[in-house]
């Protein structure tokens, strides 16, 4: 009966995660209604249960009682597969997120390398969900989504650049242990680089345009493309590409606070750090991507690509050259320390 | 140059301050009213349905079955009919017949009347399954509400 346990350990945490992906996406969808009511002065879901909470419970089963339909005209495979090919990767990316310092599925030197290729494989699918409906809708959609993530994937990978080159690691653990508390956090480290907070806000606006996140969400934009590239799935195709959606918010969050708000650190050092802190700024930072979602309009395509060609990619060039200096500078002014 | 500068930062700050604005409202209290549950009290200058308005005194209707309103009525929604009893000076209502389908809410009836006998209700939970749904006998309805004084339509 002794199970090797490496393998109970993986058991374990590929268990965990996918519950964990699963809950997140039942109730943030819960969430982003109740803060959507709200900022609306409605009060949201609040008949299922108490508050509503037995909501996304009611909404599964009827995702999963409801037909898959497969129009006749669509690629059989890849419309099957892009589902998936949204979801999993997105459930890859948490295997190197640092709940804690041991809650971690697997640390690997190059976590951080590790997430933004799994991020890449995401957009594949939307493209091929977009591309198999044999839908107008859905190929102008992953039209979109791929300029969308090929332009907003430039800063953020020359912001993280810029992160690498501060921190000289790509172990997300390591990066976490660098930032003991608040002072030391990397979007207030205005000793590697004054634009710190300029970059944070440059990652967290890329990771918006990558998760399709309004004020950047043309690739579902309901009001020109129906629902964009899950036009022409039903039942769980659809509800696997929310979870996919969704499953991405929570790994761009994490992302932006293992990068720059100290992870699991606690912000004072007295206090002890934990996965509570972790899911704190998690949930803070989710937060705060609902509540701009219900404050700003769907940019256009050009003010999208506008954005990110104009401003961002500069800005973070600027924040890259800015700390290159710096990290050459630094030794020489004060001494090599 | 200048002007990318100024879109940037002018642009930021108009961000900020729509955050600022969504962010109040979130914490401002709900204004939704659970309808079925709750109901919103009418002003006085709704307009529903007319209703027969009562004599303070007597709790009998104040209509004297002159007919005006059947007369003034352009849709002809309105059948009215009473009797005088033996020695008796004035006429007693005895029906009084409400076909809202054709009733157009244009207050004719409530203008033409002399009396002040009949008025606006603020009835508008009118959902029903039938056309005879809609024939209001409003001297049931007086009745009911006579008896009945808690009921503040």
């Amino acid at each position: 009966m002794n199970a090797h346990p490496e393998i109970l350990r993986l058991l374990a945490f590929l268990a965990g995660l996918i519950i964990f992906a699963a809950l997140n996406a039942a109730y943030l969808v819960w969430l982003e209604r109740k803060v959507c009511g709200h900022i609306q002065r409605r009060i949201g879901p609040k008949e299922v249960g108490p508050f509503g909470l037995l909501q996304p419970l009611a909404d599964g089963i009827k995702l999963m009682t409801k037909q898959v339909l497969v129009p006749p005209q669509v690629d059989p495979v890849l419309f099957r597969l892009a589902p998936a090919l949204v979801l999993i990767p997105a459930i890859m990316s948490f295997v190197v997120i640092p709940f804690s310092a041991n809650l971690v599925a697997r640390e690997i030197n190059i976590g951080l390398l590790l997430v933004f290729a799994f991020a890449s494989v995401n957009v594949l699918g939307l493209l091929l969900g977009g591309w198999g409906s044999a839908n107008k809708y859905a190929v102008i959609s992953a039209a979109r989504c791929v300029s969308q993530n090929v332009a907003y994937e430039i800063p953020m990978l020359i912001t993280v650049i810029t992160m690498v080159m501060i921190t000289g690691t790509m172990n997300l653990n390591e990066i976490v242990l660098q930032q003991p508390d608040i002072s030391q956090w990397y979007v207030f480290r205005f000793t590697a680089s004054p634009l710190m907070p300029v970059a944070f806000l440059v990652f967290f606006i890329c990771s918006l345009a990558e998760t399709n996140r309004a004020p950047f969400d043309l690739g579902e934009a309901e009001s020109e493309l129906i629902a964009g590239f899950h036009t022409e799935y039903s039942g769980m195709g659809f509800g696997l590409f929310f979870m996919g959606e969704y499953a991405n918010i929570v790994i761009g969050a994490s992302l932006a606070t293992v990068l720059f708000l100290g992870g699991w650190q606690s912000p004072v050092s007295f206090i002890p750090g934990g996965w509570w802190w972790f899911l704190a700024k998690v949930y803070f930072l989710i937060f705060t991507i609902m509540w701009i979602r219900w404050t700003y309009p769907r940019t256009t395509l050009w003010g999208l690509l506008n954005l990110s060609w104009k401003v961002l990619i500069p800005i973070s060039l600027l924040n890259l050259l800015v700390t290159g200096g710096m990290l050459k500078l630094m030794p020489l002014i004060f001494g090599a320390g | 140059m200048g002007t990318y500068f100024k879109d940037l930062f002018g642009g930021t700050w108009s961000l900020i301050v729509g955050l600022a604005i969504t962010i109040k409202y979130f914490f401002y209290p709900v204004v939704t009213v659970q309808y079925p549950r709750a109901t919103l009290k009418m002003p006085p200058r709704f307009r529903g349905h007319i209703d027969l308005v009562a004599d303070p005194g007597t709790g009998a209707p104040k209509c004297v079955v002159c007919g005006m309103c059947q007369r003034g009525c352009p849709s002809g929604c309105i059948t009215l009919s009473g009797e005088k009893p033996e020695g008796a000076k004035k006429k007693i209502l005895t029906s009084y017949q409400l076909d809202f389908t054709h009733c157009s809410l244009c207050g004719l009836c409530v203008e033409s009347c002399n009396f002040g006998a009949i008025d606006f209700s603020k009835e508008y939970n009118l959902a029903g399954p039938s056309r005879e749904a809609y024939v209001f006998d409003l001297l049931t309805r007086l009745k009911e509400r006579t008896t009945n004084v808690d009921n503040d339509a």
